[in-house]
C-alpha cells in the first residue's frame, strides 16, 4: 500500500475532522490531497504529534482529533503511548503509517523493520483499541469505525517506503499555525 | 517531608487565578503537594508524563485549542525538553508557562542535582526566555500571572523557577 493512496482513501472521513501531522513526506501528501485549515502539520519536534493530539483532545473534548504519526516519530516518542492510554480520550485516533524507514531522511531502515511491533507496544501500553492495515480496505474500515466509536484507537498500517516527489508546501509555519487557531474558534462556535 | 504545603497551596492558588486548565507533570520532590492539588482539581485535567517533552506537546495543543494550561517540571526535565521546547514552542511561536523546581542550587544537598543546577540558568538565557526567580510567597500570584501575561504576549515560553527557599522548609 502507498501512503498517499491510504491518505486518498481516508481523506473523506477525516477532512472535516481536526488533523496533526508528522514532518516531512506525510504532511506534503495530505496538504496536496487538499489543505484544511484545521490541519496542522508539525514540520519539526519529531515524535510531539501525538502529544500535541493528546493536548488537543483533552481541550476540545466536544471535536473529534486525528494524528498522523510515523514509525520513525513514534519510536521517538514510545512514551507517548503510554500517557495516552492513561487519559484515553475516547476523541482521539492515532493512525501510525509504518514503513520501516525515516524516508524524509534518506530511507534509513528504523527498528519496525527488524521486528519492532509498534501495534504490540500501544496494545502492552494499555491504548484500549489497537488496530492494524495492510490494506485500504482495512485500514477505511478501521478509520470509520475508530472515528464513530468513543475509544481512543491507535491505528498501525504498513505502507511502502515511497513518498512523493517534493515535499513542497506553499504554507508559511506560522501561517498554518496561526490558520489553525482561527479554524478551531471557528470549530467551537459552531459546536456551541 | 519538608516541602512547603503552605507555598505549595498558594502557586497552585496563582495558577487557579491564571485560569490553568490543564497541568502536565511529571512528580519530583518539590512538586509533590503541587501535583496532588492538581489531581484532586474537578477543574483542572492533569496529564502525568512519562517524560518532560510530552508535556510541550501537549501544551502547544492545548494553547491552539484556546485552553491555559501550565507545566510542572523539575529544572531536569526542562532539559529534557529542550528539543520541543526549540522546535514546537519557539519556532510556532507557543507560549508555554513552566514551572520549574530549581534543584541543584545554593543550598543543595543532593550531589546529583548539581550540575543541573549550574546549566539551568545559562541555557534558559541561551534560549532567549524570559525567567523569574520566584523565593517570596507574598510575590508568588503577582510574578505567576505576569510570568503567564508575557508568554500570552510574546507567544513565547517564559520560566518561573520555584528556588528553594520557597518550596523547601528545613
Amino acid at each position: 500500500m502507498l501512503r498517499t493512496d491510504a491518505l486518498q482513501a481516508i481523506y473523506p472521513d477525516i477532512e472535516d475532522k481536526i488533523v496533526v501531522t508528522i514532518m516531512g513526506a506525510v504532511a506534503a501528501e495530505l496538504y496536496m490531497l487538499g489543505h484544511k485549515e484545521h490541519f496542522f502539520y508539525l514540520e519539526h519536534a519529531m515524535g510531539l504529534a501525538s502529544s500535541m493530539g493528546l493536548g488537543l483532545a483533552l481541550a476540545l473534548p466536544e471535536h473529534k482529533v486525528v494524528v498522523i504519526d510515523g514509525d520513525g516519530s513514534l519510536l521517538m516518542n514510545l512514551g507517548t503511548l503510554s500517557t495516552m492510554a492513561r487519559y484515553r480520550p475516547g476523541n482521539l485516533v492515532h493512525i501510525v503509517f509504518d514503513n520501516e524507514s525515516l524516508l524524509s531522511v534518506g530511507g534509513f531502515p528504523t527498528a519496525t523493520s527488524t521486528g519492532t511491533d509498534l501495534a504490540g507496544i500501544a496494545r502492552a501500553s494499555g491504548v484500549p483499541s489497537v488496530l492494524e492495515a495492510n490494506t485500504i480496505e482495512q485500514l477505511t474500515t478501521g478509520v470509520s469505525q475508530a472515528l464513530a466509536g468513543e475509544t481512543l484507537t491507535t491505528l498501525v498500517v504498513k505502507v511502502e517506503a515511497i513518498g512523493p516527489k517534493t515535499f513542497f508546501m506553499d504554507l508559511g509555519l506560522l501561517e498554518n499555525r496561526f490558520q489553525f487557531v482561527r479554524a478551531l474558534e471557528a470549530m467551537k462556535q459552531k459546536k456551541v | 517531608m519538608p516541602v512547603s504545603v503552605t507555598h505549595s497551596r498558594v502557586i497552585y492558588a496563582a495558577l487557579k487565578a491564571c485560569d490553568v486548565r490543564i497541568i502536565s507533570a511529571l512528580p519530583e520532590t518539590w512538586l509533590v503537594h503541587l501535583i496532588r492539588m492538581a489531581e484532586e482539581d474537578p477543574e483542572v485535567t492533569l496529564v502525568r508524563l512519562a517524560k518532560e517533552e510530552e508535556g510541550i506537546g501537549i501544551s502547544a495543543g492545548a494553547h491552539l485549542a484556546g485552553v491555559n494550561s501550565a507545566l510542572l517540571m523539575q529544572n531536569h526535565g526542562f532539559l529534557a525538553a529542550i528539543n520541543p521546547i526549540v522546535s514546537l514552542a519557539l519556532l510556532y511561536k507557543i507560549p508555554l508557562l513552566m514551572l520549574i523546581s530549581y534543584r541543584g542550587s545554593f543550598g543543595e544537598k543532593d550531589p546529583w542535582q548539581t550540575q543541573g543546577g549550574l546549566a539551568t540558568e545559562p541555557i534558559l538565557r541561551a534560549l532567549n526566555i524570559p525567567t523569574w526567580h520566584l523565593t517570596d510567597p507574598d510575590d508568588v500570584t503577582r510574578r505567576i500571572k505576569d510570568a503567564q501575561t508575557l508568554a500570552h504576549a510574546s507567544l513565547h515560553p517564559v520560566a518561573v523557577l520555584l528556588e528553594r527557599e520557597l518550596m523547601w522548609e528545613d
